[in-house]
């Protein structure tokens, strides 16, 4: 399918991903590309056909963890990759609700 | 501030559906070891998976599947043996993933539902799911001296239940009897603390009105941030007129969520989410399927404590307690466990149940409300309680002495025999000792004894007042009646 | 002298480690060397932690002298691809969005190799967040083939396989999501191992797409690729999707030949489209093994050409996902003062994020967006179920399959970089194996016109020691490749 201008706006606003004028038309291009071969995916009859959704086998023991505190970061070793801080919290640009 | 009161809408019906996110008791949070306490200093409680480092991986805490479990059973759901967790995509600084791992397609439970009273009679009103999910953290707003915003990720992770009903609910105080009752049952299986403010308890609620008559549902509002009993009867009552005066207007309802405020009791529409709400679910490949096995089940129900509407039913069929007794005995499971100890102390049967429940009900429960202690803190175990009980019917104690010996338990712990002996309030049956104050008493207050044998008035009470009052409450009432009754000739 | 200690095998290192007849600093001195002569060329590193090196080369110096030595891997010189994370070592995926990004915690894949005594040299050059097949998606720089520095060693653990050919390190750590050990394993001429989902832990590593995503070893010799799964795989309990089943002794039936063993070789992978000089190779490779006695069975893997379509829509929507955290809010690369929450996000991924991401990203969304979830992603899904059943099938005629690994050799750099299409249509061979979750292995085959090819196996669940067997019968034959002709430069 040809993906529109469009589209592709709406998908990059959905994903926080902004576009140039520029790379709008090339992904265009090339999504559509994309989505034309994928689109051979169509002529399969996938009635009744469960989707592999987990890649591990199932009848795997679960793995649970159990409910008891383990050690976690300081709030230095938290904050020390952090663009931007105020006390101990992360700092962000105003938000309004 | 002033009270919203519903303004009545005859021609139209209120459709209301509550999503209540209920944290689970647990100790650390849902997918990491991090501790879920409430109130620490930002960021304390943090690892690389909450903060969604990269590489970081979510590993499930069993305990958050168990009593979801619990939750399920009690409500009457139909428990899943297999659920999936799902990736809900949005981006918010508070959600350190960009995704909220909850159960969206297959959830843990599904059905079940919520009985309440209302106006005295019972409802039920059907719970569509409820699913696991974690909880997003906290965002501090104008925290810095350029008006930016803190983030705090010490409630991400935490372990959540989204209780979702049936649109069943018709009226603002229905949605609040729902919300108490499922409130009480949540704390009783000791999944959820009930706390409102700290928002360990939050309720969303989708509010529709049409047309009575109507077959359709009108269109929903979701209405957010209402952290007590109150403000959600405030924001629905402010919904639903705004609904009516846009239908009555000709308008038409827009689906939107709206944000309640407290401060001017009223909702209004949320700029920042509004934008496309495309989620993008899909199953969360970092997570294999939750089975719910039978071993499993097994622990679930063997942790099911009998729930308040059953046990106030049970008191009231098997132990002729008034439903008003019985009800407010299950108002706090600690409370009811108390006296369901010291019944079987005392040796039960009706006849019993209700001189226990008395104790609770009256001296202990205003004790307790006196000093802030819960049962769990009361000083008077349940066998001391019995024991009172016991000693009153053998006249060993007369009740205004059982009250002082209970308080003295209350406060001070012991045996109740030595605690009688202790402070003198052994009941006199001795005639002599009696006689003998009564003769003081009549002595003293002739003229109260003229105007009695005159038969201008009745002071037979009087009269046993002064003696018992003599006596130091020790003595026995009945003796002492039935001497004054002779002395003062007739009654 | 030093320069030649570069070119024994992993195994013959540890031999010589073990027999005291060089020492782990002389080894890592031998590798930093071999690295500062020929990397400027090659450009497979992306960090080198040469005093980190040097200390871990002494600390293994110190047990063996002690007669306290961990095992195999203890001293020998090893480097890892930029997407494990390493504690308080710079770790980028590649990205511009994580340059300067130092993680507070190790992969468990680091830690197992750590605890087992590797000196890791450095982190490895790769396709941005893995997303590539050429290395040139590298934010950094491109990686270059040593076999011939104008093409690609593929991607994208591009820098994991070029590292082993320009004889920098012993052994190498790599993910495979769609063939990113394979291919580049193949193009380079060395030995690389995609083991089953859930064989070794992803906890710690970079996601890119988590249902597919999976580490493996890559070595120049069968054998040390055997050493160094068996050092990383088994069950980590900080990754749900790892397997609790026992790990096998990858050496213990390693020189057992191929009698008996029956070899499936699919029609789809030789229906055309593969080079010349490849297929050659590739039938050349099994008839070697023939005439070792295995069985070359015929089957069909019908739904081959399906694989390409279900995996970019199943990963990207996996993808745009997973790098929604990368919002610059709480490590990673974040927009200079922005104005606003939606500035942050949107120019924080702008700058952080190439290309090749972004167009994951897009075609991602946009495959679990409302209106195309289910024609896209759950097809998808359900197209990855056919193309296991289509393994399930063969895997009852044959015990492992066989096939080119790519259609073609190295390729040129920029030969492909601007059709996005055409380099995903080059996975066609490798992704099935992904999608379906098994384990596979690239052994070098042969060369055509200079290039290595490899020769793919593909084998049941689990059965990652059948596919070592099988190579290993391969390598006695073709021998591991000679070193690829770049002599070391003025250090
Ligand atoms: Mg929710
Ligand atoms: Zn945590």
């Amino acid at each position: 399918m040809a993906l529109s201008l469009d589209e592709v706006r709406r998908i990059a606003a959905l994903a926080r991903l902004q576009l140039t004028a520029d790379e709008e038309r090339t992904f265009a291009v090339q999504l559509s590309a994309i989505l034309d071969h994928v689109a051979q995916l169509r002529e399969l009859d996938v009635t009744g056909v469960p989707p592999m959704t987990h890649a591990l086998a199932a009848g795997e023991p679960a793995g649970l963890r159990e409910d008891a505190l383990e050690p976690g970061l300081t709030p230095e070793e938290a904050l020390r990759n952090a663009p931007a801080r105020e006390g101990t919290c992360f700092k962000v640009p105003r938000i309004i609700e | 501030m002033e009270v919203t009161r519903a303004m009545p809408v005859p021609d139209y019906e209120v459709v209301i559906g509550l999503e209540v996110h209920a944290q689970l008791l647990t100790r650390s949070k849902i997918f990491c070891g991090c501790s879920t306490a409430f109130g620490a200093a930002p960021n304390a409680h943090v690892c690389p998976v909450c903060l969604a480092l990269p590489g970081a991986l979510p590993v499930l805490n069993r305990q958050v599947v168990e009593l979801a479990v619990r939750t399920g059973l009690a409500l009457g759901c139909v428990v899943q043996p297999r659920s999936v967790f799902a990736r809900k995509n949005y981006f918010y600084p508070d959600l350190p993933k960009g995704y909220q791992i909850s159960q969206y397609e297959a959830p843990i439970c599904l059905g079940g539902e919520v009985a309440f009273d209302l106006d005295g009679a019972a409802r039920r009103v059907r719970l569509t799911r409820i699913h696991m999910e974690e909880d997003a953290g906290k965002n501090l707003h104008e925290v810095a001296v350029d008006g930016g915003s803190g983030v705090d990720l010490n409630r991400a992770g935490v372990p959540l239940v989204e209780i979702v009903s049936e649109p069943d609910l018709r009226s603002a105080e229905e949605a609040v009897e729902y919300l108490k009752a499922l409130r009480a049952v949540l704390v009783w299986l000791e999944v959820n603390d009930g706390n409102l403010e700290e928002g360990s308890f939050r309720c969303d609620a989708n509010v529709s009105v049409r047309r009575r008559g109507a077959a359709r549902y009108g269109t929903r509002v979701e209405i957010k941030n209402m952290n007590s009993f109150r403000f959600l009867r405030q924001a629905i009552d402010f919904e639903v007129r705004r609904q009516v005066e846009v239908v009555d207007g000709g308008g038409e309802i827009v689906q939107e969520t709206r944000l309640f405020d407290p401060d001017r009791g009223e909702t209004r529409s949320m700029r920042s989410k509004e934008e496309a709400q495309d989620y993008r679910y899909f199953p969360e490949p970092d997570l294999p399927p939750v089975l719910v096995d039978e071993p499993l089940l097994a622990r679930a129900r063997a942790a099911l404590p009998e729930l308040p509407r059953p046990r106030a039913a049970r008191y009231q069929r098997d132990l002729g307690l008034s439903p008003y007794d019985a009800g407010l005995l299950v108002g706090d499971r600690a409370l009811a466990d108390y006296f369901d100890r010291a019944l079987a102390a005392a040796g039960g049967g009706p006849e019993r149940a209700k001189k226990v429940a008395n104790w609770i009900i009256g001296e202990l429960s205003r004790l307790m409300n006196e000093t802030g202690r819960g049962p769990a803190d009361w000083k008077v175990t349940p066998a001391a309680l019995a024991e009172v009980v016991r000693l009153v019917e053998a006249g060993a104690v007369s009740g205004a002495g059982a009250k002082q010996v209970v308080e003295a338990l209350f406060r001070e712990g012991g045996d109740p025999g030595a605690v009688i002996a202790l402070r003198g309030l052994a009941q006199l049956s001795d005639a002599g000792a009696i006689e003998a104050a009564v003769d003081r008493v009549l002595a003293a207050s002739p003229a109260e004894v003229e105007r009695h044998r005159s038969g201008k008035k009745d002071l037979t009470g009087f009269f046993v007042g002064q003696v018992m009052k003599a006596l130091g409450a020790a003595g026995n009432p009945g003796v002492v009646r039935a001497l004054l009754q002779k002395k003062l000739g007739g009654g | 002298m030093s320069d030649a200690l570069t070119h024994l095998s992993l195994g013959e290192a540890s031999e010589r480690l073990a027999d005291r007849s060089v020492s782990a600093r002389e080894l890592a001195e031998a590798c930093l060397a071999r690295v500062a002569g020929t990397d400027d060329r090659v450009g497979a590193f992306l960090r080198v932690t040469a005093e980190r090196a040097l200390a871990q080369a002494d600390a293994a110096d110190r047990r063996a002298a002690a007669r306290d030595r961990r095992g195999p891997l203890d001293g020998v010189p090893i480097a890892l691809k930029d997407l494990f994370l390493t504690r308080g070592v710079e770790t980028t995926a590649g990205s511009r969005m994580l340059e300067g990004f130092v993680p507070p915690y190790d992969a468990t894949v680091v830690e197992r190799l750590e605890a087992a005594g590797a000196v890791s040299l450095g982190k490895l050059n790769l396709d941005e967040f893995a997303m590539g097949s050429s290395n040139e998606q590298s934010a950094y720089k491109p990686c270059r083939n040593p076999w011939d520095l104008a093409r690609t060693p593929g991607g994208s653990s591009g820098g994991s396989a070029a590292a082993l050919a320009a004889r920098q390190c012993f052994g190498t750590l790599g993910t495979d999501t769609g063939g990113s050990i394979r291919l580049p394993a193949s193009f380079c001429g060395v030995v690389g191992l995609k083991p089953t989902y859930g064989r070794v832990s992803r906890h710690g590593v970079v996601a890119f797409a988590s249902s597919l995503d999976q580490v493996g070893p890559l070595g120049r010799t069968v054998r040390d690729v055997a050493l160094l799964l068996g050092a990383i795989a088994g069950r980590d309990p900080r990754d749900m999707t790892s397997s609790a089943r026992p790990v096998d002794d990858y050496l213990a039936g390693l020189e057992g030949g191929v009698a008996g063993l029956r070899i499936g070789v699919p029609r789809e992978w030789f229906a055309g489209g593969v080079e010349p000089g490849v297929e050659r190779e590739v039938r050349g490779a099994l008839a070697r093994l023939e005439r070792g006695g295995a069985a070359l069975v015929e089957i069909s893997l019908p739904h081959t050409r399906y694989g390409i379509g279900a995996y970019y829509l199943i990963a990207t929507a996996e993808a745009s996902s997973n790098l929604a955290r990368y919002d610059g809010v709480r490590y990673g690369l974040r927009a200079r003062e922005p104005r606003g929450l939606a500035e942050m996000y949107a120019e924080s991924r702008r700058r952080g994020l190439g290309a090749e991401p972004k167009r994951r990203i897009m075609l991602g969304t946009f495959a679990l967006s409302a209106g195309y979830h289910d024609a896209y992603y759950t097809r998808a899904q359900q197209v990855r179920t056919l193309i296991r059943r289509d393994f399930d099938a063969a895997f009852e005629r044959c015990d492992v399959v066989a096939g080119p690994v790519s259609p073609g050799p190295a390729f040129r750099l920029g030969e492909r970089s601007s059709d996005p299409l055409q380099m995903y249509l080059a996975d066609v061979f490798t992704i099935t194996c992904n999608l379906a979750a098994l384990p596979g292995l690239s052994v070098p085959a042969g060369l055509a016109g200079g290039l290595p090819v490899g020769l793919q196996l593909v084998g049941r669940p689990f059965d990652e020691a059948t596919l070592l067997r099988a190579a290993r019968a391969l390598e006695r034959e073709v021998g591991p490749l000679p070193a690829p002709p770049l002599p070391a430069g003025a250090a």
